[in-house]
């Protein structure tokens, strides 16, 4: 890896009170690479995700996305950087009260400052690259989950993120639904996305996953390439974590 | 501010207006025993004519709702006051404020208790009379009292409400709290006994109104 | 029968007094629209600011909401009408009805909007300042529209109860619909006046009533679905 890191972190730290949730978390995630994530719940790893776009507060430490440092900064400064990193989560949480096309179009418009034309022809076309330019003019309750995360992947897209955080992205997904989630995340680490993945989909782990971190108790404890942590985990709590989950 | 403080707040004023203002407090607290026993009792009837599956029970049980929502409780009150005797029939400010409030608060009671009725689901229902219950045992032992709990803030926030429309009764006389407090005030000339009043409603529905937004809260979690 | 339809319904009485009840209707509709415009508009903005949570503004909030929703409005407006002016504030009738009622208005409002903010989900806040539009677009944009959906109903049936209540009014002198019919009762000896002004309520109030049901009934069924 010769290029910076696309994004940084740097001993992270997160605590609600006495209780940790982060200790000292450091990462770095190329252009272009897809860092899978997994772990057992309560291990830190949504926490970690959500502080990378300062949902969560961190406690200490730095998050720095394409050489910008995020903690520093005026709010103004911290809109435009969520604006270049995506997220998508476990509940899709689409606006319920607009329709899937001004879903998209919202913060192209609001907080980006592209025009309606602009904001709708860029919205189209995401919803073209997820497949679901024909339900535009849909409203979110209308459609299936799958659809719902799909378009909620469309809306992060819109924005032209440098990298995507995806939270438990199937999660709360019928089985029958996962498949078309993942198979739009396998397209966009095809066209070179930056991504940081928190799931459980192993499967989908090995196939497309450039590196594998395993975190329990706020701490990352063993990260490597897909084959060697699926294949050979050396840490003790990954061979346990992982035979529990892929039996 | 010396003077603000004299005309709403002068304690030697309340001081005396106190024994007067009790005694109407005591009328307040007569008249909303009856008013609320009334719309709870006048209610629940006109809420079940309104869930009723006969239609001659229903229909007269709509009208009979939207028009006293419709109406002014003040309008109402003094119709029957005033109105009444014109045809032939003598009544009381108690008996006119009672009869005028069973209707207005029958029609908000049996609002609430309709929504409480259908929140209980079919299954129940079906449950009790499978289990040999009749219709009206299962209304009373196991319908009601799940309605009644579901929408117990509800009950509770209305009743507020009912308790402060007794301070209407003073318009026809009644001597309740407001009354003797706007008595007191013009024979004073100071406004200092209506603020005890207002303190005095504050002190007895302050603590319902919160109870009413903590129970709402929670069940919105 | 035909006494009581004299007594209550005498035509002649009614084309009498009917263009003094029919002004009170129109005063009545100027002090509600007044009242409502103001009250759900106060109502709305403090509870916007609510969810800015700053401790302060909330307990402010807070305390005017419970007062207001605690208060008897009769109270409230013989308060200001007799106590106001042995302070050298003279308001008149009609101005101290829409200053109560607005209040009024704007506590329940106030309660029933923040109920609305309440009740919509964490990640839709999420997700709107995750798109960088920040506390501000997403409370506009994103929360906002939903809350006010989801308060159309109670804020309905709260704007009838409170409107209606122009009718206390005719205590401090506002020459609104029971003033004009009591006022005609004592001089033609007659009740069809207040018969007039119970009919006046229930063309102004019946539609509101109608509508108020209509969002119940809506309400009860997407929430059975």
């Amino acid at each position: 890896m010769v290029s910076r890191p696309m994004l940084e972190i740097v001993s992270l730290q997160k605590c609600f009170g006495d209780n940790v949730i982060l200790r000292d978390i450091n990462l770095k995630v190329a252009q272009g690479e897809l860092v899978f994530i997994i772990g057992p719940s309560g291990s830190g790893k949504s926490t970690m995700l959500r502080c990378c776009n300062r949902l969560e507060e961190p406690s200490g430490g730095d998050v720095i996305v394409d050489g910008r440092n995020i903690m520093s900064g005026t709010r103004r400064d911290l809109d435009l950087m969520r604006l270049k990193v995506g997220m998508v989560f476990q509940g899709f949480h689409l606006y319920p009260h607009m329709s899937v096309l001004n879903n998209v179009t919202l913060a192209q418009r609001k907080a980006m400052g592209r025009t309606a034309e602009e904001a709708k022809a860029r919205a189209m076309d995401m919803l073209e690259r997820v497949g679901l330019a024909h339900k535009a003019d849909a409203m979110p309750a209308q459609l299936s989950g799958g659809q719902q995360q799909r378009v909620a992947i469309a809306r992060a897209l819109a924005l032209d993120p440098l990298v995507m955080l995806f939270d438990e992205p199937t999660s709360a997904l019928d089985p029958e639904l996962v498949g078309s989630v993942l198979a739009v995340m396998k397209d966009l680490k095809a066209k070179g996305m930056t991504m940081l993945v928190v799931s459980h989909e192993m499967g989908f782990a090995r196939e497309t996953a450039d590196r594998v971190i395993f975190m329990d108790g706020g701490v990352v404890v063993e990260e490597g390439a897909p084959d060697e942590i699926f294949g050979a985990p050396k840490a003790e709590r990954t061979q346990a974590f992982l035979s529990r989950v892929t039996r | 501010m010396q003077s603000l403080m004299d005309q709403f707040f002068n304690l030697e004023i309340m001081a005396k207006a106190l024994p007067l203002m009790l005694s109407g407090l005591w009328m307040t607290a007569k008249l909303c025993a009856a008013v609320i026993v009334l719309g709870l009792g006048g209610g629940l009837v006109v809420a079940l004519a309104n869930v009723s599956p006969r239609r001659w029970l229903r229909f007269p049980s709509i009208v009979f709702t939207d028009i006293f929502r419709a109406l002014p409780p003040l309008v109402l009150l003094i119709f029957i006051y005033s109105g009444l005797p014109f045809a032939g029939i003598e009544i009381s400010p108690f008996a006119a404020v009672a009869l005028a409030f069973l209707l207005n608060n029958s029609a908000y009671y049996a609002e609430v208790y309709r929504a409480g009725i259908l929140s209980v689901g079919k299954g129940q229902w079906e449950a009790a009379r499978s289990t040999g219950l009749s219709q009206t045992q299962t209304l009373t032992s196991v319908v009601l009292p799940q309605a009644v709990r579901n929408v117990l803030p509800d009950l509770l926030s209305n009743t507020v409400e009912v308790v402060k429309l007794t301070s209407l009764a003073s318009v026809v006389s009644l001597s309740e709290l407001l009354y003797t407090a706007n008595m007191a005030r013009s024979i004073t000339y100071n406004a200092s006994p209506l603020v005890l009043a207002a303190l005095i409603y504050l002190v007895i529905l302050w603590p319902v109104v919160r109870l009413v937004s903590r129970f709402q809260r929670r069940l919105a979690a | 029968m035909q006494n009581f339809l004299h007594t209550f319904f005498d035509p002649n009485v009614m084309a009498r007094y009917l263009p003094d009840v029919l002004s009170g209707m129109m005063v009545a509709i100027w002090i509600g629209a007044a009242v409502v415009v103001a009250g759900v508009t106060a109502g709305l903005a403090l509870a916007c600011l609510r969810t800015y949570r700053i401790a302060i503004c909330d307990v402010f909030i807070i305390c005017f909401a419970d007062i207001f929703r605690a208060l008897p409005p009769l109270v409230l407006i013989l308060l200001l009408y007799f106590g106001l002016p042995g302070v050298g504030v003279r308001l008149s009738g009609p101005v101290v009805l829409f200053v109560v009622l607005s209040l009024t208005l704007a506590a329940f409002a106030e309660e029933i909007f923040w109920a609305g903010f309440s009740s919509i989900e964490k990640g839709q806040w999420e997700a709107g300042i995750s798109t960088g539009l920040g506390f501000g677009g997403t409370l506009v944009y994103v929360a906002l529209p939903q809350a006010v959906r989801l308060a159309i109903p109670p804020l309905v049936n709260r704007v009838l109860a409170i409107t209606k209540m122009t009718a206390l009014g005719s205590v401090i002198g506002v020459l609104e619909i029971l003033s004009a019919a009591t006022t005609a009762q004592s001089f033609s000896g007659s009740a069809t006046p207040l018969s007039l002004a119970a009919i006046a309520y229930l063309v102004l109030f019946l539609p509101l009533v109608f509508a108020a049901r209509m969002f119940e009934r809506r309400r009860e069924q997407s929430l059975g679905r």
